[in-house]
């Protein structure tokens, strides 16, 4: 009951938080010029990147976070962060297609063939569309176990994402440095949660049960 | 287009902000009402009007030589690239309202007979400012027209007298991280250093500005004392400049020494090499949101300037 309450309020907190971002690209494109600037795609190239690389983060942090709380409700947060991301990444893709490549197939392809930046760019926004269409409860149960595999595909388009942030940017690494570091931390959760599964399972502790619900 | 007018306009002349913002409320609250089609608020947003509201009447209607329609003062004045001053775009123009542009001494050295401190009313006092509309053609593939005020500035290195092993000119930016939080992080190797071949120095297109819109420049574009090279990329444009050095050797340009694959020293806008991120062969006019504009050679001044890289291959210098 209050568990309830407790993962309803998150969800609110969540899609107010997620679709603000894009809440203030639409003001700005159609309400307050300035909040775009003088050139309003790179603003909105930028702001949906940016959106789509934390929420990632944050979705690849619901499992190591109920890891450490115990508190199991909180995964349900993971789907809606995970589409949310990838929703982002659709527009911000769109724009791309639709404003710097003018709709021009050819150009696309030159330019996801040419430039590595642009390459790792799609290729974790390619990964990131079958994560999305399986992330139904039907799709959960249909691949049992495969789903979970699958879906550790976020790590990858994470990583892509990254790269991609890292590549982009002229001089000023700080940021993108910013956020190997967190993927770094998200790892090192993984592969320590990892080993005490594997030393759990030897010590036949109740835990083994929970990480093999596939539930990742 | 020389239009002799003294660089100071009386205050009275520029619409205080209140009266400037509310009027883009209404408009923007108009394009509401009207927005049936996705794009049409921004064409609202016609940049000529705040042209006309901000600036002197005699921009109202100016046309660069290419007959293109100037980028509004506000676009100008908030959207820049200036890393001393943080690396948004929209960074310059919030963060460099420490920065005193006045008092103000341009040191100059090297291979010339006139070295020294010049305190830049002296720098100044024999030229005569102009208005020259030119289109900034920026690395990162987007562009503006921008009516600079300034002089030529093979009129300053006269005046300063290159000897024979002047073979090129540096220029260098002032070094303020007091007044310049970006240069408190090594973002960039400060001070930013620029250069030019002497020929390139010369040519009657390069520009030493002063003013934009003929108000004074603004901080976020480069006060007090900055350089216009309409056919090269805009970083070639270096901002608020102390220090004119004549060299014998090629100056290593900043961007160069940040990353040698993507920046050259020539910088020549060029549509047939790419940058490695991302093609040159197209840009954004903005403020058009397409990007859609095929580039021109040498940026459309390539009548004035082909023959000063003839024989060159420009690939390799790029
Ligand atoms: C999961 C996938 C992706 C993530 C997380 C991501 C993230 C980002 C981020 C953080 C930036 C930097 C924004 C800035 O600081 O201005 C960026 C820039 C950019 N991204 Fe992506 N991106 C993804 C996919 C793509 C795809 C599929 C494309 C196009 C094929 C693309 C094209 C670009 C471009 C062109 C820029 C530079 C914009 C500019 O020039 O200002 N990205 N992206």
């Amino acid at each position: 009951m209050n568990q309830k309450r407790a993962v309803l309020l998150l969800k609110v907190v969540l899609w107010l938080g997620a679709l603000a971002p894009a809440g203030f690209l639409l003001l700005g494109m159609f309400v307050y010029p300035d909040w775009v600037g003088a050139n309003p795609i790179e603003r909105l190239t930028h702001v949906t990147g940016m959106t789509t690389l934390i929420l990632l983060m944050l979705t690849l942090t619901v499992t190591p976070l109920r890891r450490v709380s115990g508190w199991n409700p909180v995964i349900r947060l993971r789907r809606p962060l995970g589409l949310f991301a990838f929703f982002y990444a659709l527009c911000h893709f769109s724009i791309w297609f639709v404003f710097d490549m003018v709709f021009n197939v050819t150009w696309m392809l030159e330019d996801i063939a040419e430039r590595p930046f642009i390459t790792v760019g799609f290729a974790a926004f390619v990964i990131l569309i079958p994560l999305a269409l399986t992330s139904t409860k039907g799709w959960i149960r249909r691949l049992g176990r495969r789903w979970t595999t699958l879906h550790r595909g976020v790590y990858v388009a994470a990583t892509l994402g990254v790269v991609h942030f890292y590549w982009f940017v002229k001089a000023d690494t700080r940021l993108p440095l910013v956020f190997i570091a967190i993927l770094a931390v998200l790892f090192g959760a993984r592969l320590q949660a990892a080993r005490q599964r594997r030393s759990g399972r030897r010590n036949k502790e109740p835990e083994a049960a929970t990480a093999a619900s596939g539930s990742r | 287009m020389v239009i002799r007018r003294p660089p100071d306009i009386p205050s009275s002349e520029i619409t205080p902000e209140g009266v400037y913002v509310n009027r883009r409320k209404f408009i923007a609250a108009a394009a509401i009402g009207a927005a049936g089609a996705a794009l049409a608020p921004r064409a609202l947003r016609a940049f000529e009007d705040d042209v006309d509201q901000e600036v002197p009447a005699r921009f109202r209607n100016m046309r660069s030589e290419l007959d293109e329609r100037l980028n509004s003062y506000r676009d100008v004045t908030t959207y820049n690239n200036f890393y001393e001053f943080g690396t948004d775009k929209d960074d310059p123009a919030k963060n460099s309202g420490d920065f005193n542009p006045r008092p103000w001494t341009v040191t100059v050295g090297g291979h010339c007979n006139r070295p020294g401190e010049y305190a830049l009313e002296d720098i100044l006092r024999p030229h005569t400012m102009e208005d020259r509309v030119y289109r900034l053609r920026c690395v990162e593939a987007w562009s503006m027209v921008i009516p600079w005020y300034g002089f030529p500035l093979a009129d300053l290195i006269r005046r300063l007298e290159p000897t024979s092993n002047a073979n090129f000119v540096m220029f260098r930016t002032v070094v303020r991280p007091q007044e310049m939080p970006g240069q408190r992080a090594r973002v960039l190797d400060w001070p930013y250093i620029e250069g030019l071949r002497m020929d390139e120095a010369m040519h009657p297109l390069t520009l030493m500005a002063t003013g934009v819109y003929g108000m004074d420049l603004p901080n976020q574009n480069g006060a007090p004392l900055r350089l216009i090279v309409p056919w090269k990329y805009g970083f070639k444009g270096i901002k608020s400049i102390d220090h004119i050095d004549f060299v014998e050797e090629m100056p290593d340009n900043t961007w160069k020494v940040s990353n040698s694959r993507e920046y050259g020293f020539y910088a020549n806008v060029n549509p047939n090499v790419d940058h490695p991120r991302w093609s040159q062969a197209r840009e954004r006019r903005l403020p058009s949101l397409f990007r859609n504009h095929e580039t021109l050679m040498f940026n459309g001044y390539g009548e004035q300037v082909a023959h000063l890289y003839s024989g060159m291959d420009l690939t390799r210098w790029y």
